[in-house]
């Protein structure tokens, strides 16, 4: 776009017609046309922009309010202004212990399925990338594949694994988090996996040929050498895993109930909405805060999470 | 090395390595230590994606109580006893053709003019853009949700004070079915945008200076050069949004849970509202299977793809 | 230091013979560089060396030890890749000192021995920087770097100067020879240029199709090539070929290019090609430097004869001359003071004390 720019400059409207009969205008409307388009996607870009930010900020502006505020008559007040602010929504679920239930039972599932995911991932794709054994191709296929299994395919029959399994073995697996951590990594693994071969194939054969020769290990050259190369896969990975482990509606929904067990997602939808009765101040307030880790690694992160976003359908 | 102090003295050449036993030389093969580390990996997919997804097939196949095998009763129930199921096939259907339609021209427009303003405020604008994907869709469903709101709603009263409304956003079938594609184009536009705009990106510059010369029209470029060229990304993005749209659960269970009147059903709740909430899972399962076929082909697709951009490189 | 033997080595990928059952001793000390076209086995037969490919026939001895299934890392010997192979998280230090300390060499050894091999390749102010700061022949150098540090047997060198411009290629091939001056380890350098082979190889192993056409000294191979191929592979430009007979004129033996053209041997070599004066089908093989223009005082052998040139290319130091004699193309070297032009004919003479007769059927040089 520099070109543009430079253009506009040089090239004010008044060049004049000197390009003879058959293309008069195309000089002059040039840069004028450049500007133009410029102003004009400034211009969408805002209103994209509006319509694409307004929940999380409406989310915001709930947040602050008191619930008579909320509940104000609407012909007499701009739901879009917060005229008295207050954090008393956040003060009220930051010490409600069963908000900080759902926020710690987040937090663990997320971050164990986190690291679940990598121990299994990375050792499958450095075997998938280099290593080939019977079948290998295939099974990279596969894993694709199975990444592109929704969860609302398998959750019915997961569910009455897991009722068959308790009936056989008396361990109680309905309602209990810890059963997430073995079905979250059905989600994270597959893509983990896939992207992490295209980010380990990348890297140059000559590479680990040169840790041979050094005398590497297999587990020497995977941690010493691929693991650091191939960081910014594994962070791409890792935030991938986190996020979706995060946002994971359906499977909490489907195979926990009580309040102790619940995630927050599923915990803020079913504890803070009671029966007809919204309560929107801290609805809002909730959804905020769970969205809130996504949004804080996302901002510090953002190249890596893009990587990671397009790497599916670029790497592999 | 150690073993060269008698280098000189042999005449013979013999082997520095003793012969291993067969299980030591197992274990130390390098292809069965790359199985070893891809066996977690077969493992999870083995138990807890293909077991169940045949499973699936298996519970289909029973009565409500699971006792006995009542073969494709529970499908051509459905099929044809059930008038509910064809509302959820034309729900679904509806929602994800024309939620993915939307996504992919709003994504191509917008990472267009995204693409068009300097590079240095791009990253910026990209960042904004990219929020709804990030937020998770059961939290900001909720936000609509009460943007949605009929009596304190923001929408409402933004529309009311140019004279609009009220619209009855989740009140009323035809607008349920407006509000939950909506949602979703919002959370997944997003997406296509920022896989648009890297293909963009990879499109040399020399083509459209070429284009410049040749006196290509904007139109011309797009229609010559851009469209070509993310000709691939295009379609991978759009088979994968189609599966992951029609296999949506959370913006309807959030949102509508189905209803006004199970009107807003897709295959995904319909089989949660039958499977998990009344208990019958066999025709929960049976449900939930009607997405494989439409499931199915998109992926076939997506491989394809995949391979032949495998190919280009 | 060390010897390396190869011993019928062979290498198959499926049902291809990338390596056909090669032969060599390499000696103690002794710079080899292997040289051949694009995907005739080099490559594969000095990984098959490093113990990087599994060995499908043959043996390979380092030191008389059979090392067929010895891993890399036990052999002893180090490896200096096209691309270079650096680790591009590791600092110029770390990565010459990386396998050392894998090995668990006290630092106290590591840091003597990463500044000595610093200090020779002068790389000493680069020690703390990341390849991706390094310019291509800086990147060379530390490669080199790595391996010297590890003070192995057997130095192996991939097409290690493919990627740098021509220029900066030649300086590291004078600099890769200082280096071998200096350490005087045993080095098999693997190329599919000619002149890096000539310039850098105590001997030089020709390659084509898997086998080793000939093994010798740089000299040899240029003076005394024993088939077609390496007489036509070494020296540049390369050697013209033109289809010949032999004719006897009483005591004298004579090339009869065509009806027009004929040369007469001079006496040495008419003794040798005596017993061939078939009609066995031959080839003339005369390099450009025997292809020249007239003198006044020309060494008897010399004949001469009229061309026509094509093109001329003056190089400043001399000049090339294109013709063709009886339909085959042939470059000669002239004195650029010699009138050639563009589509000018020209007097010339063709030194025969310096020709080769080749079988045009076996491709041998007779
Ligand atoms: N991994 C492989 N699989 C199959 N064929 C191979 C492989 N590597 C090399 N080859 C074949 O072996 C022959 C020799 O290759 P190489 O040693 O790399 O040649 P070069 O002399 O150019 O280094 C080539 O014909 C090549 O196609
Ligand atoms: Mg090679």
């Amino acid at each position: 776009m520099a070109v543009s720019t430079t253009i506009d400059k040089v090239a004010p409207d008044k060049t004049p017609d000197k390009t003879g009969p058959r293309r008069p205008v195309v000089y002059r409307s040039l840069s004028s046309d450049r500007k133009w388009a410029l102003r004009w996607s400034y211009f969408f870009l805002v209103l994209f922009c509006i319509f694409f930010l307004m929940p999380p900020v409406y989310m915001l502006i709930t947040s602050l309010k008191t619930s008579a505020e909320i509940s104000a008559d609407p012909a007499t007040t701009n739901p879009w202004w917060v005229y008295k602010p207050t954090l008393e929504n956040y003060v009220e679920l930051l010490t409600s212990s069963q908000f900080l239930t759902f926020f710690k039972n987040s937090i663990i599932v997320a971050v164990s399925t986190v690291i679940i995911t990598m121990l299994i991932a990375i050792p499958a794709a450095f075997s998938l990338a280099r290593m080939k054994f019977w079948g290998s191709t295939t099974l990279a296929t596969g894993v694709f594949l199975t990444y592109l299994v929704p969860d609302t395919l398998l959750f019915i029959p997961l569910f009455k694994m897991l009722a068959t399994l308790r009936d056989w073995t008396g361990i109680e697996l309905f309602n209990r988090w810890y059963v997430l951590l073995v079905i979250y990594p059905t989600l994270t693994v597959p893509f983990c996996t896939w992207i992490m071969i295209g980010y380990f194939a990348s890297i140059p054969k000559e590479l680990d040929e040169a840790a041979i020769i050094d005398g590497a290990t297999w587990w020497q050259t995977l941690t010493k050498i691929f693991i650091p190369v191939a960081l910014p896969g594994l962070i791409a990975a890792t935030i991938f895993a986190f996020t979706v482990s995060w946002a994971q509606f359906l499977y909490p929904l489907a195979f926990t109930t009580s309040n102790d067990q619940l995630v927050l997602p599923v915990g803020i939808i079913s504890s803070l909405i009671k029966g007809d009765v919204f309560n929107w101040g801290q609805i809002m307030t909730g959804a905020l805060l769970g969205a809130a880790p996504p949004l804080i690694i996302y901002a510090f992160l953002m190249d890596y999470y893009i990587a990671g976003l397009t790497a599916g359908a670029t790497k592999g | 090395m150690v073993d060269m102090t008698a280098g000189q003295s042999a005449a013979v050449p013999r082997q520095i390595r003793k012969p291993k036993s067969p299980i030591a030389r197992f274990f130390g093969r390098r292809s069965t230590i790359a199985f070893l580390m891809a066996l977690p990996l077969i493992l999870l997919i083995g138990v807890l994606v293909i077991y169940p997804a045949f499973y699936s097939l298996h519970l289909a196949t029973l009565n409500k109580r699971m006792t006995e095998f009542r073969g494709f009763d529970n499908f051509s129930f459905l099929l044809f006893k059930k008038d509910a199921f064809w509302t959820v096939v034309y729900s679904s259907c509806l929602f994800a053709v024309s939620a993915v339609i939307f996504k992919a021209f709003i994504g191509f427009v917008v990472a267009h003019f995204v693409h068009n303003i300097p590079a240095k405020g791009q990253r910026k604008w990209r960042g904004m853009l990219l929020i709804p994907w990030v937020i998770p869709p059961a939290m900001s469903t909720l936000a609509w949700l009460w943007l949605f709101d009929s009596s304190y709603g923001a929408l409402n009263w933004t529309l009311a004070k140019i004279g609009i409304g009220p619209i009855p956003w989740i009140g009323e079938p035809g607008w349920a079915r407006f509000s939950v594609i909506l949602v979703n184009v919002w959370f997944g536009a997003p997406f296509f945008m920022i896989m648009y705009l890297a293909s963009l990106k990879s499109v040399p510059d020399a083509l459209y200076e070429a284009a410049d010369i040749d006196g290509a029209t904007w139109w011309q470029k797009i229609r010559y050069i851009t469209l070509p060229m993310m000709r691939n990304i295009i379609a991978i993005t759009t088979l994968f949004s189609l599966i992951v749209t029609f296999a949506n659960f959370d913006i309807v269970r959030v949102l509508t849970q189905g209803g006004p009147l199970d009107q807003t059903h897709l295959f995904a709740t319909w089989a949660f509202e039958i499977g998990i909430r009344s208990g019958d899972i066999p025709l929960g399962a049976s449900v939930s299977l009607f997405m494989v076929p439409i499931l199915a082909i998109a992926a076939v697709f997506i491989l394809r793809d995949i391979n032949k951009r495998g190919n280009e490189a | 230091m060390a010897d390396v033997t190869l011993r019928k080595l062979v290498k198959m990928y499926d049902q291809v013979q990338a390596v056909k059952g090669i032969d060599l001793e390499i000696k103690d000390k002794e710079f080899v560089v292997l040289v051949g076209p694009s995907g005739c086995g080099k490559s594969t037969t000095l990984r098959m060396i490093a113990g990087l490919e599994e060995i499908s026939g043959g043996q390979i001895l380092i030191d008389d030890d059979v090392v067929n299934d010895v891993p890399p890392k036990d052999r002893d010997i180090a490896m200096v890749f096209q691309n270079y192979a650096l680790y591009p998280h590791m600092t110029v230090h770390e990565n010459m000192s990386f396998g050392l300390r894998l090995k668990k060499f006290p630092k106290a050894e590591i840091a003597k021995r990463v500044g000595e091999a610093a200090r020779i390749l002068d790389i000493t102010e680069l020690l703390e920087r990341k390849p991706k700061a390094l310019s291509g022949g800086q990147r060379q150098r530390v490669a080199m770097g790595r391996a010297i540090v590890r003070n192995p047997k057997v130095f192996l060198f991939d097409e290690p100067l493919s990627n740098l411009d021509a220029k900066l290629r030649v300086q590291m091939r004078i600099e890769i020879k200082k280096v071998h001056q200096t350490v005087r380890t045993t080095t098999v350098y693997v190329t599919h240029d000619q002149i890096e082979a000539m310039t850098l190889a105590d001997r030089v192993v020709v390659m084509n199709g898997g086998v080793i056409e000939q093994v010798g000294t740089p000299q040899e191979l240029y003076h005394n090539p024993r088939t077609r191929f390496v007489a036509a592979f070494i020296g540049s430009p390369s050697m013209n070929f033109v289809p010949c007979r032999l004719e006897s004129h009483a005591d004298q033996l004579a090339v009869r290019i065509s009806n027009e053209i004929a040369f007469f041997m001079p006496e040495q070599k008419a003794a040798r090609y005596k017993k061939l004066s078939g009609d066995g089908q031959l080839l003339l093989g005369l390099r450009p430097e025997h292809l020249t223009d007239m003198r006044q005082h020309m060494e008897p052998g010399c004949v001469p004869f009229d061309a026509q040139l094509e093109v001329t290319e003056p190089m400043g130091m001399e000049t090339f001359v294109y013709f063709k004699m009886n339909g085959a193309d042939m470059c000669g070297r002239v004195n650029p003071n010699a009138g050639a032009l563009d589509g000018g004919p020209l007097k010339m003479a063709a030194d025969l004390n310096n020709m080769h007769l080749i079988d045009a059927k076996t491709g041998l040089v007779l």
